[in-house]
């Protein structure tokens, strides 16, 4: 006789998924449907005034050559960040899966990053990489290499990027570690008795079978760079020098927070929701299809 | 029975200490503000002297974050319903609180509605005319004010064999190539606020526009006009002398004034508010002197322009929470506590008496650097292009500007090409505020 338990209750499922939905509705559907009306509003900063002003905020939007240039700054840093911090992680983690003495130090060690706040993360690569006062950064112009993030926007992204990456390493190393321990011995061995050498081992078993911790990372890592590596780069270059780090998330913080232009700030949001979801769809229809689960 | 003892005795307490409050409660004054270190004590200390000295009322103050932060904070509170009562506010910020009609409440009419003796020519016209409107009424109340001068390293100078502090700009760039030749080979001279100094500033020493209707004092329909010849030609100095780090660009805010304080740069044009910082860490001689200006220029110097904070009140306050915030204003107008403000942080003292009072003990002989920013102030006559200014939208403004000098200073524009981007995308922000502001 089979043992199962059956609640023939039909309001009992939608009971125990409120406490969920009232939360997504609270934190994402309410503020989202808020955002997506004002991006239709003119407003002055206090909200003394309020205008319907149509698809104006959109128009102008589309008409500023520095939405572009924040998107493509947006694409280069998404891809750098997702890309190093990805394949670092996974390197250190392989690294992490054996049987070493101190191995629990090590990994201890890589997890701290993860507990620092992003703004404290650019505090302390300004620390090290301010042109004139960073620890790092003398012995570099002391060596005749012209480090200049306040001027060179390729200095500039490659600080946001090494900040970005060390901080998200933390979070993908755990995740790639936990799905390495998941990976069977046997097929491992197996494989190492049929001849094949750690690096074919690597790339036909422990890759592919780690793919959906991938997949799963990738996702997250995708929506980390769009919005939190905010405070990352108000921290080290406020989006400049002449906005070679402004990406679209910290546009909507420059054009709203200081700007104090909320319904072209609400306009960057949407757009930019809408270019998350579609990133998050294209992921589950096309990348998915290669995951084996 | 130890413990029904303490417990008695608890009881008493407890008695004792609720009979002790007075039968009429205190008038509370929220005051949110952005000092930070020794400020964050002097704004501390002014607010516990003040409920002190009066049993009426009582100033509480907190620290809000940056002045940004503040700003948006208070800007936040106000929207939500629950506003502070006095809110410091840069003066960047200044457009954007005037333009708020019904969220805040005037100075002059506070006093006036409170019956406050308040004479708005008792007042440094140069630092109460930033936040007063065209006709003189005072809008918000100056708290700390500051202005722009030129820190100098002596010994530094001294070593590279420049006998005088430099007055004109070609001589600062001789001083810097001299300096660079001596071996500040990463820093000849550099600046900190990177728009305050080389386009706001500079326009109102050399006395030229920054934008029309008197820099926006005179009219929310103002049309920026700083990419005239004498910007641009100082811009290109600027470009060609960043290529040797004669000049080295040192970021839009302030944390690069370090620089100055470390030995690196040995003359840096930063905020006079900067006294408070390097009397404790150089270890050198220094000073300040004037901003330089090009001799060429008809009219220059003509005076400097503030910068700092000063405090808003906000609209729809109960009429006895104003009449505290007006005896408040009062307090710190006193003559003494004016005189201790200026010589303890730095900033500038704001009534015409206080001056006079810290003239005559003769504290300036002693400390000639805290004088420099008040004779660069009241060097000439204000006029329609050193009054001040007024933009809307004004504090992410700054960042777009300085975003444009950065390209410029990377090789990326000309001189001329990088200011006409920045007065033309300011403009653009400046249409969108007007709509808003009306």
């Amino acid at each position: 006789m089979e043992k199962s338990v059956v609640f023939n209750n039909k309001l009992l499922p939608y009971l125990l998924l409120t406490p969920q939905l009232i939360i997504t509705f609270l934190f994402f559907y309410w503020p989202a449907s808020q955002a997506f009306w004002q991006s239709f509003l003119r407003e002055d900063a206090f909200g003394l005034s309020s205008e319907f002003i149509g698809l104006e905020n959109y128009q102008a939007l589309l008409a500023q050559p520095e939405y572009y240039k924040a998107m493509l700054t947006t694409l280069i840093f998404s891809t750098l960040v997702a890309a190093l911090s990805l394949s670092i992680a996974l390197l250190f983690a392989t690294q992490a899966d054996r049987n070493l003495k101190a191995a629990p130090v090590y990994k201890t060690l890589m997890i701290w990053p993860y507990a620092v706040a992003p703004a404290i993360a650019g505090v302390l690569w300004i620390f090290m990489f301010h042109p004139s006062l960073g620890t790092l950064a003398r012995p570099l112009r002391w060596m005749g290499f012209d480090w200049n993030p306040l001027l060179n926007g390729n200095h500039a992204m490659t600080l946001v990027v090494m900040a970005a990456v060390w901080k998200q390493i933390a979070y993908n190393f755990l995740f790639f570690l936990a799905g390495l321990q998941s990976i069977p011995k046997s097929v491992l061995e197996a494989g190492a008795i049929d001849g094949a050498g750690p690096m074919r081992r690597f790339w036909t078993i422990v890759f592919p079978l780690l793919s959906p911790t991938t997949f799963f990372l990738l996702v997250v890592n995708i929506v980390y760079v769009f919005f939190d590596t905010f405070g990352i780069i108000d921290a080290v270059t406020e989006g400049g020098p002449a906005g070679a780090t402004t990406t679209m998330v910290y546009k909507v913080y420059a054009d709203g927070r200081l700007g104090g232009d909320l319904g072209s700030s609400a306009a960057q949001s949407v757009v930019l929701m809408v270019i998350v979801i579609a990133l998050t769809a294209i992921q589950f229809r096309y990348v998915e299809r290669r995951v084996q689960y | 029975m130890a413990f029904r003892q303490f417990g008695a005795a608890a009881a008493v307490a407890l008695t004792l200490a609720l009979g002790a409050t007075p039968a009429q409660a205190v008038i509370e004054i929220q005051w949110w503000h952005a000092m930070t270190g020794g400020n964050n004590e002097v704004v501390n200390k002014l607010a516990a002297d003040f409920n002190a000295s009066q049993s009426e009322y009582r100033v509480i103050p907190s620290y809000k974050g940056s002045y940004p932060d503040t700003m948006n904070a208070g800007i936040a509170a106000f929207r939500a319903g629950n506003a502070p009562h006095i809110i410091q506010v840069f003066e960047v910020g200044t457009a954007t609180m005037m333009s708020a009609t019904g969220a805040i409440k005037p100075v002059y009419q506070l006093m006036k509605d409170a019956g406050e003796p308040f004479d708005p020519k008792n007042y440094l016209p140069a630092i109460t005319g930033y936040y007063s409107t065209s006709k003189g009424d005072m809008l918000s109340f100056p708290f700390n004010s500051s202005s722009m001068v030129m820190w100098i390293n002596k010994d530094e100078l001294k070593k590279a064999g420049v006998a005088e502090i430099p007055k004109t700009w070609p001589e600062v760039f001789d001083a810097a190539k001299k300096l660079k030749a001596a071996g500040h080979t990463t820093c000849g001279f550099s600046n900190a606020w990177a728009t305050w100094a080389n386009i706001e500033q500079f326009s109102a020493w050399h006395n030229l526009p920054i934008g029309t209707k008197a820099n926006g004092l005179d009219g929310f329909d103002t049309v920026l006009n700083f990419n005239g010849p004498l910007q641009v030609r100082h811009l290109q100095n600027l470009i060609n002398l960043q290529k040797d780090k004669t000049y080295d660009y040192s970021g839009r805010g302030n944390a690069s004034e370090a620089r100055f304080g470390s030995g690196e740069c040995a003359i840096f044009l930063t905020s006079s508010g900067y006294y408070g910082t390097v009397k404790g860490i150089a270890k050198f001689d220094y000073t300040s002197a004037p901003m330089p200006y090009y001799p060429d220029a008809a009219g220059a110097p003509q005076n400097s322009i503030i910068g700092g904070a000063s405090l808003w009140v906000m609209g729809g306050k109960k009429p006895e929470e104003y009449k505290g915030i007006a005896k408040f204003f009062s307090f710190l107008s006193d003559t003494d506590r004016q005189v201790y403000l200026h010589e303890e942080s730095g900033y500038l003292p704001i009534t015409k008496a206080a001056y006079a009072k810290t003239k005559a003990d003769g504290f300036y002989e002693k400390n000639p650097v805290l004088e420099t920013p008040l004779k660069e102030l009241t060097n000439k006559e204000p006029t329609e292009n050193s009054r001040g200014l007024r933009f809307g939208n004004m504090v992410q403004m700054r960042d777009i500007w300085a975003e444009e000098i950065e390209a410029a200073l990377a090789g990326q524009k000309t001189a001329q090409a990088a200011l006409d981007a920045a007065v033309a995308r300011g403009n653009a922000m400046l249409r969108t505020f007007e709509k808003t502001a009306k």
